[in-house]
């Protein structure tokens, strides 16, 4: 787990080059504190030069993991962030096959199959990574991506040259390269919660997609996916099978899944929200750690958001050694500004803050490797978006229905203000909208998100006139999606684009990698994706009860009133979190201020001192106006951070 | 009197739910759900704007779209409740 940077293409001055490739990597060497390295070849006028950076955290191969790896001959060199965790297993089969290792690493099993079998050897690996790898014999480049997006990979053309880098950061090194933001992206942002990959905040800076290869040679630059989410047609159902089996397949999967993540030569630890997934995790980890699990928590101080009890009745039933960060809205607001470096995206919620607080907790403790839930509930439709999508077409299927839009108080049963609504009035307020609508699932939340704009200044309104950021979600949808199960569809949407452009990325890698922690997450094994994917949907939502086959297989493993909780959507105090700062001289009023509005001209500054005098009078704003208010505010402090002052 | 009523939940609406942005005008019939005007909590901040304002009690039974999802609506339903202006 690291850092990487580079470029590829036109030749330049050695000695430029090698301190512009050590600036590269200085900038990112909060991912790799342990080492770093640099590999620099002008090429030879045939071939292009090419420059490698990294930045190393020290996880498998302890003393024999420097990077730029390169073979014996020399002719092949990588630089690799991430984790191969079968490279075990592929090891032992690449020696039975004669090959010889010099190190104990992955990142060596990677060279070598990628010597041996082209660029097919991808699909080999069991892993969440992010490489550049360079064959010299070939003049070409390889980048590539993990199937899921766990790690980064950001990419741009200039002055004649690919650079490559694990975060944006590491590119502003780059002479001549100007950082601005993008306006379609945060349209995006503001509808979507996250930019549609290759897309990212920053004008003509992309990022390669989850499961993407790209390679660069003299001809030019091509990419494909190499691997991509996929379910069965809805009329292609799977023969019946007991349940049982299904359960049994599953508990054997995560299990082995799990095992394969606790390879390293460091401890590994775990994160324990108190939910099922996470409590899963810990469990079959705990297992695994004979001399005794270490688990991190976050709590908060108010009910709304504090799981802690549920937490320590895990960590006691597990007798993990438990560790808990406290979390207040100060700490929530002094944190932002550098959450927003880290994230070097905008972001509608604050839920990234915490997570950034408890990686500084796992690092103190001397730890740098944890196992989270993360992925549960995109891969088993654990969150509410799923159920109330289900019952929105029930309601859909029975207009006039007194009785079927009850259920939509029996899916937020904790706000108590729909008791008062008639059925009429919440059939109305869900929205059923149009069942063949390939968004279906997710156009209430887009269209609330959306709200959120009207903050826009008049320059980035007559700027995005026009442009509608659900239309080019709807054209990047592969032409398969049309065949899927409604409940498939709203899991790939999820998947495909939310979690790994936000959840894995603003609130996992980067907030994570922020104090050197690496995350990993059995239930994002290629396997378990691909199991879960196969399975009927009804295995998965069994009428409102979510997760239902995860439940079964691992129930057994945790306290019952555990195995059988609601499903908590993880939230952090979000506007009212700033509402001291903002009274306080600081970074928070001044990226709130009328001037610094005025300066980046993003918003109407007249609008946004409303909705702050508004979320500081009513601490429970709602959800559009808590996603507008942290929204702005991230906006600000991107814009501050990475000092682009004008919209491209 | 049923201007002054669209006229006083139309500022409301405005004030509370766009921060006082007045480029775009609710039309009398356009749906307040549709445009995104109103959401689930939403409902329940202009039915306790109609009570404070208006000296009336919306019993849980009309909160219901035909009441509630346009400025002519609820000038309808204030009126027929005997509602009085501020």
């Amino acid at each position: 787990m690291c850092g990487l940077t580079g470029w590829f293409g036109r030749p330049g001055n050695e000695d430029d080059d090698q301190a512009l490739a050590h600036a590269m990597v200085a900038a990112i060497v909060h991912r790799g504190p342990d080492g770093n390295g640099i590999h620099v070849d002008e090429g030879d006028g045939r071939r292009p030069a090419v420059g490698l950076g990294h930045a190393r955290l020290a996880i498998v191969g302890l003393g024999d993991g420097a990077q730029p790896l390169s073979n014996a001959e020399g002719t092949l060199t990588v630089v690799f962030n991430g984790e191969i965790f079968n490279y075990v297993e592929l090891r032992a089969e690449l020696m039975a096959r004669g090959r010889r290792f010099l190190t104990t690493t992955d990142t060596e099993v990677l060279l070598a199959l990628y010597e041996l079998e082209g660029d097919d050897f991808l699909d080999k690996l069991n892993g969440d990574f992010a490489f550049a790898l360079h064959d010299a014999r070939r003049g070409r480049l390889l980048l590539a991506r993990d199937r899921m997006g766990v790690r980064p990979l950001y990419y741009t053309e200039h002055a004649g040259r690919l650079w490559f880098a694990s975060e944006v950061k590491a590119l502003a090194a780059v002479p001549g390269l100007r950082l601005e933001l993008d306006p379609i992206a945060l349209d995006q942002i503001f509808t979507l919660w996250a930019p549609i990959a290759p897309r990212t905040a920053f004008a003509g800076i992309r990022q390669l997609q989850p499961g993407e290869l790209a390679i660069a040679d003299a001809d030019g630059w091509r990419q494909r996916l190499w691997w991509t989410l996929d379910f069965p047609d809805r009329d292609d159902a799977r023969p019946e099978r007991p349940r049982a089996e299904d359960a049994a397949e599953l508990r054997a999967l995560l299990e082995d899944a799990t095992r394969l993540r606790m390879r390293a030569d460091v401890p590994v630890g775990t994160y324990l929200s108190g939910g099922l997934d996470s409590s899963i995790t810990s469990a079959l980890a705990a297992r695994m750690t004979p001399l005794g699990l270490n688990s991190f928590s976050v709590t908060f101080d108010d009910a709304e958001h504090d799981e802690s009890a549920f937490q320590n009745e895990m960590a006691q039933a597990l007798g993990t050694n438990h560790a808990a960060i406290r979390c207040r809205e100060a700490d929530i607001a002094a944190a932002f500004p550098a959450v927003i470096a880290s994230t070097e995206c905008p972001i509608l919620r604050t839920a990234p803050a915490p997570l950034h607080r408890l990686s500084s907790l796992v690092r103190a403790r001397g730890m740098k490797v944890v196992l989270t839930g993360e992925g549960a509930d995109e891969v088993f439709a654990g969150y509410d978006l799923f159920s109330e999508a289900a019952v929105r077409r029930f309601v859909g299927r029975a207009p006039g229905s007194k009785a079927r839009p009850l259920l939509f108080r029996r899916l937020y049963p904790w706000q108590n203000q729909l008791n008062r609504q008639s059925p009429a009035q919440l059939a109305a307020v869900f929205g059923g909208g149009d069942a063949a609508d390939p968004l279906f699932s997710h156009r209430p939340r887009f269209k609330s998100t959306a709200q959120a704009k009207l903050f826009f200044g008049p320059a980035l309104k007559d700027r995005l006139a026009g442009y509608d950021a659900t239309e080019e979600l709807l054209a990047a949808l592969p032409a398969r999606f049309h065949r899927w199960h409604p409940l498939n569809q709203a899991q790939y949407l999820e998947t495909r684009f939310l979690l790994a452009g936000y959840i894995l990325s603003s609130q996992g890698d980067r907030v994570a990698m922020a104090h050197g922690v690496e995350g990993r997450f059995p239930f994002l094994d290629h396997r378990v994706v691909a199991f879960a994917s196969r399975l009927p949907p009804a295995a998965k939502l069994c009428g409102l009860k979510e997760k239902h086959i995860l439940r079964r297989a691992m129930g057994d493993l945790l306290p019952a009133d555990i195995a059988n909780r609601r499903k908590q959507p993880y939230r952090a105090p979000d506007a009212r979190s700033f509402t001291a700062a903002l009274a306080a001289d600081g970074p928070i009023g001044a990226a709130l201020s009328e001037p610094a509005l005025a300066a980046t001209g993003l918003f109407e500054p007249r609008l946004v001192r409303r909705l702050v005098d508004k979320t500081a009078a009513h601490p429970d704003a709602s959800f559009r106006d808590n996603a507008a208010f942290v929204g702005i505010l991230s906006t600000q402090l991107w814009v501050d951070r990475f000092r682009s002052s004008t919209v491209a | 009197m049923s201007d002054a009523i669209k006229s006083t939940v139309s500022t409301f609406l405005i004030d509370n739910f766009r921060f006082g942005d007045t480029s775009v005008a609710i039309a009398d019939d356009e749906s307040l759900i549709e445009t995104g005007f109103i959401d689930s909590t939403g409902v329940l901040e202009l039915v306790a704007f109609l009570e404070d304002t208006f000296a009336i009690t919306v019993a849980d039974t009309d909160i219901v779209p035909e009441n509630l999802d346009s400025l002519a609506a609820i000038a309808r339903y204030v009126e027929h409740k005997g509602g009085k202006a501020a």
